[in-house]
């Protein structure tokens, strides 16, 4: 048979065809895993109380209902209230987009000073910029609670946007320093000869043509900020609190009957926007995550 | 042509150049301000608060290393620690091993190797409490797996790990790996896609079969991989608290306590801040004991090829 | 008053000297080019003019101004750059107005002048393309064109061919020599290309590690090089440095080529420059260009010029010509033979010298004596 240089696989000619068939068998052995978590999920969250203590979890439901997921948006209890989830999705809503137009913005603008001024001591400054990805953030809570309470805003959507834009800056900062250090030199030079100044030329050459990396940032910090809990816990519980404690409060309420197929609604509600945004932005997702794993 | 034919070029005012010159300095300043703040005072903060005996509000009273002697004593941190140990051990050989193993079988150009990339990546989309609630729900003995596999014939099936003392840490493992594997073996494919062709020809010419080759001469080339995986596994594993959190809540009892739900409950619930800060400290400690090397080598490799 | 002025350039970045004081003088209309190998400093010298880089010591002057501490926008240049630096995110025509958007022309001015410039540089059917559209040499003309609608006192090019392949660069740089002539601009250009300087200029800077080794006109820089770097620099296939020493015997003076192994060359010399003579009997290097050994001997007589005999090592015809490397005295050099030549390798053959093209350089210090 015709030997194919270019893929490994063609390397030593005999025994393809069953070693085909061990490593798709393998990707669908572990696919099937991976996917397990979320059917099991879905189907939980579609069937009637009485089925999930009768059947099994991978069983389909008997009789289809969406009633789990009403309650969960609209009545099932979070701590002492019990209208649903709702309004802690919108909590997270608000707090996510602002946190990440912020924190996005502010990011581009230190990326381009960054890579485009350079002044002595930029790649120091950069460097005790970065620390800030790499610190647990147990290490701040005890301030930071306080500086919030003093400030007013402990408990408090504004409170969880300002933390979010403070701990982003680091990453946001990389993602586009990294992205505007292979940006041509020359193009900004052509652009300060023809008299375009410091904003002239970020907004008129810079970011327009900044699109993919933006789009990395957006969907790094969107899941980022989302799905956080350490510090919505931690600064935000009560009636400010983001949709993950929100979440969680819901699964481990011990009063009362568990209401397992509600908890999976929420749990699936809770998961869609990220889940979207994957799905729709998949190759930048990809690239925030191996942009966040070369540093420098 | 002596002068120019165009109209004179504008010339700047003296604010306007004080202006330009400053703004670069002028636009970084807030983050740094922010970063010198919230990041390198917040930890000078916590780092003394590890030194008072403060409680339940801080007390300004230095007490030298109590708090740590104290935590250290602590039979939950203990766990915690032994804890942190099985856990990060198991969760960063598991993941690097199946990363791998699913970044190689990818790579044999396999049809549908885009929708199995996603199908590995998408639980990294995820918030831990998400992950969390699922397993937890999965793992539930008697409405779980459990059931299931007992409803498939094996009567004495038991797998009631979640609510074990011994096996707990062992979920949270599986639940833990489940999530990250998947970009483990990203890094390991875009490693794997950066390996030169020619190499792999030239073994094949020399007779080496695939396993072989793959053995000898591709993997020693993911030396850069490994170490970054590694790195970032155990930073992710040392921040481990959203997973504890949603799939035990550190129980049963404190048996699947970790140094986060360890700081967590004692800067929040037991009213032991000072305690809690020495925790925090602690776990700073340890990334930056793993952080620093590597990033310093990093650094020297890249000025190396700079220059 | 010139329109450039450089006064005791210098540059350093910390402990090293990237430019050791350099000084250039351009009137209005000249083309200078600066010329040399990488790392020579041009680069960074047309940087420093345009304001992109800061200045160590010494003065720029533009039109008579002081302009050390002008930005770039300030200094009535424009620049054409290696890449292009064509906006990717604007069409041609934007590409071309951006200047004047940021001086705040009014718009109808803009569009005329984007519309003259387009059509002296055969671009107006591109005017709303990208330049991602277009093609290097179209790209190039958008570059100028954006340049040439600032109408500056100074136009600088970094290189702006070194990115065409061969035909397109030899095509664009008619084109640039055709727009000099035609606006007489002041144009100071960098390239490491000899031939594009040797084409282009009416002034040539010859540079090597941040030195001004030699300024002249083409024709000065190629017969009368300063040294012996900028002898072998300019010029293809280089000129001939043959070691040997000046001897003077039975009433006439030859030069005798020798070295290790091989049987020592004489080529007889009817007359040396006066300079030379301080060299009787020691050391020197001759400079002689491949097409001033010549194999057209004009029926034996070659009417005075030296005559020598050479193995021919190698042949190499191009078409107008055929190079050949000569062995004399176990050197080898290179001669420009007339393309019809039927000498092959191995054979003997009789070569005259032109002795008016004939260099003399010190050998220590490689500078020319005469």
């Amino acid at each position: 048979m015709a030997q194919q240089w270019d893929s490994p696989q063609m390397v030593k000619g005999t025994g393809v065809r069953w070693s085909a068939f061990v490593i798709y068998g393998l990707l669908l052995f572990f696919a099937a895993i991976y996917v397990l978590p979320l059917v099991v999920m879905l189907l939980t969250s579609l069937k009637p109380l009485p089925e999930i203590y009768s059947g099994s979890i991978i069983a389909l439901p008997q009789e289809w209902t969406v009633k789990p997921w009403i309650d969960a948006w609209g009545q099932t209890c979070v701590g002492l209230s019990c209208r649903g989830i709702k309004g802690y999705f919108w909590n997270s809503t608000k707090m996510t987009v602002a946190a990440v137009i912020i924190s996005t913005a502010i990011g581009m603008l230190n990326g381009y000073v960054l890579t485009k001024w350079r002044f002595r001591g930029a790649d120091l400054l950069f460097g005790l910029i970065l620390f800030g990805c790499f610190i647990p953030f147990q290490i701040v809570l005890i301030p930071m609670a306080t500086l919030l309470g003093k400030l007013g805003i402990a408990s408090s959507t504004p409170g969880l946007v300002l933390v979010h834009v403070v701990y982003g800056l680091a990453f946001t900062t990389l993602y586009f320093r990294n992205y505007y250090v292979a940006f041509p030199d020359e193009l900004i030079r052509a652009a300060m000869i023809d008299g375009a100044k410091f904003f002239s030329i970020f907004f008129r050459i810079l970011v327009p043509n900044s699109a993919p990396i933006v789009v990395v940032t957006v969907i790094w910090q969107f899941t980022n900020i989302w799905n956080d809990f350490l510090f919505g816990a931690s600064f935000s519980t009560g009636e400010s609190a983001p949709m993950t404690v929100a979440l969680n409060n819901v699964v481990n309420t011990s009063t009362g009957e568990r209401e397992y197929n509600v908890h999976m609604a929420a749990a699936v509600i809770a998961a869609l926007p990220t889940l979207l945004v994957y799905i729709v932005g998949g190759r930048y997702f990809v690239r925030g995550l191996m942009t966040g794993s070369v540093k420098g | 042509m002596d002068s120019s034919t165009g109209p004179a070029p504008a010339t700047w005012s003296a604010a306007d150049r004080w202006l330009q010159r400053s703004l670069p300095k002028l636009v970084l300043s807030p983050t740094l301000v922010v970063s010198l703040v919230f990041v390198y005072g917040f930890i000078l903060w916590t780092a003394y608060l590890s030194f008072t005996p403060s409680k339940g509000y801080p007390i300004h009273e230095l007490v030298g290393f109590l708090q740590y002697v104290r935590v250290w004593n602590h039979p939950r941190w203990q766990v915690a620690i032994h804890n942190l140990a099985i856990f990060g051990m198991l969760y960063i050989v598991l993941c690097m091993a199946l990363g791998l193993l699913l970044a190689i079988l990818l790579d044999q150009r396999i049809r549908q190797e885009g929708t199995l990339r996603a199908i590995y990546l998408y639980p990294l989309a995820l918030s831990f409490i998400v992950t969390g609630t699922a397993w937890k729900w999965m793992l539930n003995p008697g409405l779980g797996i459990e059931k299931l596999v007992q409803g498939w014939g094996f009567q004495n099936f038991k797998f009631d790990w979640i609510v074990s003392e011994e096996m707990a840490i062992y979920c949270v493992v599986m639940a833990g790996v489940w999530q990250a594997t998947g970009f483990v073996m990203a890094m390991f494919l875009a490693g794997l896609r950066g390996i030169d062709q020619d190499l792999i020809k030239a073994a094949s010419l020399d007779g080496a079969s695939l396993p072989k080759i793959y053995w000898r001469i591709v993997i020693p080339q993911l030396r850069p991989v490994f170490m970054g995986a590694l790195i970032i596994l155990a930073h992710l594993a040392i921040k481990s608290y959203e997973l504890v959190v949603a799939l035990t809540g550190g129980g049963p009892g404190y048996a699947t306590e970790l140094p986060s739900t360890f700081m967590y409950a004692h800067t929040f619930t037991r009213n032991q801040l000072g305690m809690g800060a020495a925790s925090a400290v602690m776990m700073l400690l340890t990334i930056v004991a793993i952080m620093v090397p590597y990033l310093y080598s990093e650094m020297r490799a890249a000025g190396k090829r700079s220059h | 008053m010139a329109s450039l002025e450089l006064l005791n350039i210098r540059k350093r970045y910390g402990e090293l000297d990237i430019l050791k004081g350099i000084d250039i003088s351009v009137d209005a209309g000249e083309f200078l080019v600066l010329v040399g190998p990488s790392g020579c400093g041009k680069s960074t010298l047309l940087n420093m003019i345009a304001g992109l880089d800061t200045v160590s010591e010494g003065d720029i002057r533009i039109g008579g101004r002081r302009v050390n501490d002008l930005h770039p926008s300030e200094r009535d240049i424009a620049m054409v750059f290696q890449s292009y630096a064509l906006y990717p995110n604007m069409s041609v025509k934007e590409n071309i107005a951006f200047g004047m958007e940021m001086r705040k022309v009014p718009k109808p001015e803009r569009e005329q002048a984007v519309k003259e410039v387009s059509k002296t540089l055969q671009i107006d059917h591109l005017l709303d393309r990208r330049p991602a559209q277009l093609s290097g040499g179209q790209r190039q003309r958008v570059a100028m064109g954006r340049a040439l609608v600032r109408k500056p006192r100074i136009f600088l090019f970094d290189e702006p061919l070194s990115n065409l392949d061969a035909q397109l660069r030899v095509d664009m740089r008619t084109e640039i020599k055709k727009l000099h002539q035609r606006l007489g601009a002041t144009i100071v250009y960098v390239t490491h290309d000899q031939i594009e300087a040797m084409t282009l200029a009416t002034r040539i800077a010859v540079m090597r590690a941040g030195e001004l080794l030699q300024l002249g006109s083409p024709a000065e820089i190629y017969n009368r090089p300063a040294n012996t770097f900028v002898a072998g620099f300019m010029g293809s296939p280089r000129m001939n440095l043959i070691p040997g020493t000046l001897k003077s015997e039975a009433g006439g003076l030859h030069l005798e080529v020798a070295s290790e192994g091989a049987a020592p060359a004489r080529v007889v010399l009817p007359r040396v420059p006066d300079a030379t003579r301080a060299y009787l009997g020691r050391e020197i290097t001759a400079g002689l260009r491949p097409e001033a050994i010549s194999d057209k001997l004009d029926g034996g007589s070659a009417d005075g010029r030296p005559v020598i005999e050479a193995v021919v090592e190698v042949t190499e015809p191009t078409g107008p010509d055929t190079l050949a490397v000569l062995l004399l005295g176990g050197r080898e050099i290179t001669a420009r033979l007339r393309p019809d030549s039927t000498l092959k390798a191995g054979e003997l053959g009789r070569f005259a010298i032109d002795l008016s093209k004939l260099v003399w350089f010190d050998p220590a210090s490689g500078a020319r004596v005469a």
